[in-house]
């Protein structure tokens, strides 16, 4: 077993660093066919891995080889694939494997193909470093790793300063949030003396309760930043300037789910704190319904879906802060199929539209893009919650864990963004494949994608429909290492109003967004609509304020501050400091250029003062040698 | 009165000054030559010295290598005036600026 | 006593012809004084009993070197007034006498005389020039022929700088060629 899983680690890498031979070379399509097969073979040894974890195989520990090894602190490059891991295996491998192969066809015209592989390849390595390792260390290695391939992404189009700002946005706010991941492993390491997931949990038991607390909110920073909460949370929505492919493997589907990941992984830790689990709950509730609003209104195809991602990892640290970490890992593998299913279709759509992300100015596209019409609505279909795609088994489990834990306030929060979920998600669906052709207007003609793309695309269309159904057998699965609470609601009456009601309520918000998108009568915005000039739209559209906020009251002032330490003190202290001992080096030299008068009478005086020089030298070392009893009392006697 | 040592070496240190004081001021080099071996001189006197007061020969052994050296000295550096000489017309050191940087 | 007499004697001797034969203007006066100097340090080392030294320092020094100095100021003609620079006489005085100052202090540190044993002592019974050559023709032999070979050397660098022609070889030379050379020398000396 061992040896599938150095292949499903290594293959990427080794896809990797062949397209990145490429990298300088003009397009082929060896630089994406390969990587692409890699992958496949990854997701081959990431199968045979979870078959073999499925017929009840003890887990594969294996150590591949020591990092450091100082004193107490030994680290080695370990990896374990138990049952958490292989699940998330499975999900990274199949879904970047798909990435791939839709890549080929997406980033056809683009230059920069071989270089994107190279990206998009060492991004999957790092996410299998990231889920594989078995301690701290080399989780946030990996966590380090995806955040610059997530930059390298984002910005793959550096020629346009909006990506570049996107990328470093990302990065910066990426990096914040590591800063708290960082102190949290420190923590870690200080309390318990280890970075090893099974030692340093057994060590936590007996830890005083504060510390814990402090742990487990400072790795929830950390999930923070990856999985782009509240605060933390612009970054995602601007890092849709990447390539479509970027945004549903990265954005969507694996990267920003490492957060829950992580507080998955960490359950033994907080099983230990329920409080800032609590904590970590209602911050999703908030998040699930904050990004719903936004997307709402939204007029960024991309960016919609970015929303709805966002609201999504809402719902799964609402579950993963309730203790229901199986619920949150099940939405998550449900979410990364129809979700990148989801941005693949996007994707597909804007490469028809060349480029044009406004939904409202596409519609009626059903009739050019049959294939991307129905996947893209199934996607929606499942992310809504209808009965029986992926998103109802797992979105509803989470309402039910919300209910049955008692947490009223949060599944009613929940319920809600449901209904907005279904709305908005519908909004689009109805937008693009809808009622008018008013494309025509802008003298766009679209265009299907290639078939492979679809082909590529239908895996994921498959495990959209059916993941549900695997539900019980994940659950015997991952509670092996995961905390097997049942979530049912004690009366079934309650349980069917519950189930239907929400079921009942999503339809609804489906028919309404259809109603009010589908229709012929429906315009492209220009600004002066009654609804446009509401403040709730405007207050939604600009997203809350909160990037101009940032940029007023943080990114702003910081920069003045950075320019006043500039001005004042990099230049006139350090600089002139520097310049001051330079310029103590070049006067003393043009001063002593006197000194080289060639003429020989000169030279023999300043012989002779050199002389007293040494001269005097030796007198005083001489005098200090002698006298080194009484100098040492002296320089006592003042303290030195 | 007993003569010791240390007279000795003052005795050699202000020949030495001496000698100093004729090398920065001399222009000639000629004079300029007499000043060093002023200087080897009083230098030999304090090796002389050294070698009968500790009973130790290889201060009187280094005296004669020092001659040894002032001769050749002597030797080489006539030479070499001789040439300057026979090219500027003049030995006078302010004229020696070649070396100027 | 009469050592004590001798030595301030021509350490008072010294002093005064070494400062002639450095502050003169007279270059006659000048190597005069130097040659008289020369002798009174011989008297010395004969005091301080290295009688070969004071031997040689009188063959060499006030015979060799002095005869070498004097034909140097017959071809160089500074038999008239030398000329001397009108420096700063101040910095000149004040740094040889701190540096004289500063030696003297060292010497008269303690540290300088304390416990220096001869590391080839003094042989009873044998003459100051058998000593040496003892010491000289067994420890000292290689710096010994070392001298020796820098002696000739500066004695064939005397030659081939002082020397006219010297880029010429009579035996590289064939027999036309020698008489032309002569031929041009004539030339020269007769104009």
């Amino acid at each position: 077993m061992e040896l599938y899983l150095y292949l499903a680690l290594f293959s990427p890498l080794a896809g990797s660093l062949f397209a990145g031979l490429f990298g300088a070379s003009p397009r082929t399509k060896i630089a994406g066919l390969v990587p692409s097969l890699l992958l496949f073979v990854s997701f081959v040894s990431s199968t045979i891995l979870l078959v073999y974890i499925l017929s009840g195989g003890a887990k594969v520990h294996v150590e591949m080889m020591t990092w450091m090894a100082t004193g107490d602190l030994y680290i080695p490059f370990g990896f374990v694939v138990d049952q958490v891991s292989v699940t998330m295996m499975m999900v990274v491998s199949l879904v970047s494997t798909v990435v791939h192969f839709y890549s080929i066809g997406y980033m056809d015209h683009d230059k920069g193909f071989n270089r994107f592989f190279s990206y998009l390849s060492a991004f999957v390595f790092s996410m299998m470093i990231l889920v594989m390792s078995d301690n701290f260390a080399g989780l946030f290695i990996g966590w380090e790793g995806v955040g610059l391939c997530s930059w390298l992404l984002i910005g793959f189009w550096y020629h346009k300063e909006s990506a570049t700002w996107a990328a470093n946005e990302a990065f910066i706010m990426n990096r914040i949030a590591d800063l708290g991941m960082l102190i949290g492993i420190f923590l870690i390491y200080w309390n318990t003396g280890s970075l090893q997931y099974d030692q340093a949990f057994a060590a936590m038991n007996g830890l005083d309760k504060e510390v814990l607390t402090w742990m487990g909110i400072f790795l929830f920073i950390g999930a923070m930043g990856k999985s782009a909460q509240f605060p933390l949370h612009t970054w995602l929505a601007d890092a849709m300037e990447g390539p479509t492919p970027v945004s549903a493997l990265i954005h969507a589907a694996t990267m920003v789910t490492a957060g829950v990941y992580l507080v998955v992984r960490a359950n033994p830790l907080y099983d230990l704190i329920p409080h800032v689990g609590l904590f970590i709950a209602s911050l999703g509730a908030f998040v699930a319904l904050f990004a719903a609003s936004m997307a709402l209104v939204n007029r960024d195809m991309k960016r919609i879906i970015a929303y709805s991602t966002l609201s999504q990892l809402g719902y799964m640290f609402v579950a993963a802060g309730l203790g229901a970490y199986w619920v949150a890992l099940f939405h998550l593998m449900a979410h990364a199929f129809f979700k990148a299913l989801l941005f693949l279709g996007a994707g597909n759509v804007m490469h028809a539209m060349h480029d044009e992300l406004d939904p409202f100015k596409m519609g009626g596209l059903r009739k050019v893009m049959k294939g991307t019409f129905v996947m893209m609505t199934l996607a929606s279909v499942a992310l809504a919650g209808i009965y029986p795609f992926a998103g109802f088994f797992s979105k509803d489990l989470i309402l039910e864990v919300g209910f049955v834990e008692h947490h009223y306030i949060i599944y009613t929060v929940l319920l809600f963004t449901a209904g907005l979920t279904a709305f908005y998600s519908f909004r689009l669906v109805a937008l693009i494949f809808h009622g008018e052709e008013r494309y025509k207007l802008f003298g766009i003609h679209p265009h299907e994608a290639y078939k492979f793309m679809l082909v590529a695309m239908s895996p994921l269309l498959l495990l959209a429909i059916i993941a549900g159904s695997f539900k019980m057998t994940y659950f015997e699965m991952v509670t092996a290492v995961l905390p097997a609470t049942e979530y049912h609601v004690h009366s079934a009456i309650t349980y069917w109003i519950m189930t239907i009601g929400t079921q009942l309520f999503v339809i609804l918000a489906i028919a309404f967004a259809y109603k009010k998108y589908a229709n012929n009568k429906v315009k492209v915005p220009d600004g002066t609509s009654k609804m446009e000039n509401r403040l709730c739209y405007k207050v939604l559209s600009n997203q809350y304020y909160i990037p101009y906020i940032y940029e007023e009251y943080l990114a702003k002032p910081y920069k003045e501050l950075s320019t006043l330490f500039w001005k004042q003190i990099d230049m006139k202290v350090v600089d002139a400091t520097v310049d001051g001992i330079a310029g103590i080096i070049y006067s003393s030299g043009e001063k002593t250029r006197v000194m080289q008068s060639g003429n020989l009478s000169t030279m023999l005086k300043w012989m002779v003062a050199g002389t007293i020089g040494l001269l005097s030298l030796a007198v005083v070392f001489g005098l200090a040698a002698r006298y080194s009893g009484e100098i040492k009392t002296i320089l006592s006697g003042l303290g030195v | 009165m007993e003569i010791g040592l240390n007279h000795y070496l003052v005795l050699s240190t202000l020949l030495f000054a001496i000698g100093l004081i004729g090398v920065m001021r001399r222009k000639n080099l000629l004079l300029l030559f007499f000043a060093t071996e002023i200087l080897l001189n009083s230098v030999n006197i304090a090796f002389a010295a050294i070698s009968h007061y500790y009973g130790d020969l290889t201060g009187q052994l280094f005296v004669f290598f020092v001659i040894a050296i002032a001769a050749s000295e002597v030797a080489v550096g006539l030479g070499l005036l001789i040439v300057w000489h026979k090219r500027h017309g003049n030995i006078d050191l302010d004229n020696m600026s070649t070396m100027r940087g | 006593m009469f050592e004590a007499i001798a030595f301030y004697l021509f350490a008072f001797l010294t002093t005064v012809m070494f400062f002639i034969a450095v502050m003169t203007t007279q270059a006659l006066h000048a190597l005069t004084a130097l040659a008289a100097g020369m002798i009174f340090i011989s008297a010395f080392f004969f005091i301080l009993g290295a009688d070969f030294l004071g031997a040689i320092q009188i063959v060499v020094y006030s015979g060799a070197v002095m005869a070498l100095y004097a034909f140097g100021m017959m071809f160089f003609d500074t038999t008239r007034d030398v000329k001397e620079k009108n420096g700063n006489k101040y910095i000149v005085f004040g740094l040889s006498i701190l540096s004289a100052v500063l030696v003297v202090v060292i010497f008269s540190a303690p540290m300088v005389t304390d416990n220096i044993s001869a590391l080839y002592p003094m042989v009873e019974g044998a003459g100051n020039t058998q000593e040496l050559g003892m010491v000289l023709f067994t420890k000292y032999l290689v710096p010994f022929e070392v001298a020796a070979v820098m002696l000739l050397v500066a004695m064939i660098a005397g030659i081939v700088l002082a020397g006219k022609k010297m880029d010429l070889s009579l035996t590289l030379m064939n027999d036309a060629e020698i008489i032309e050379a002569k031929i041009e020398k004539n030339k020269k000396v007769l104009s």
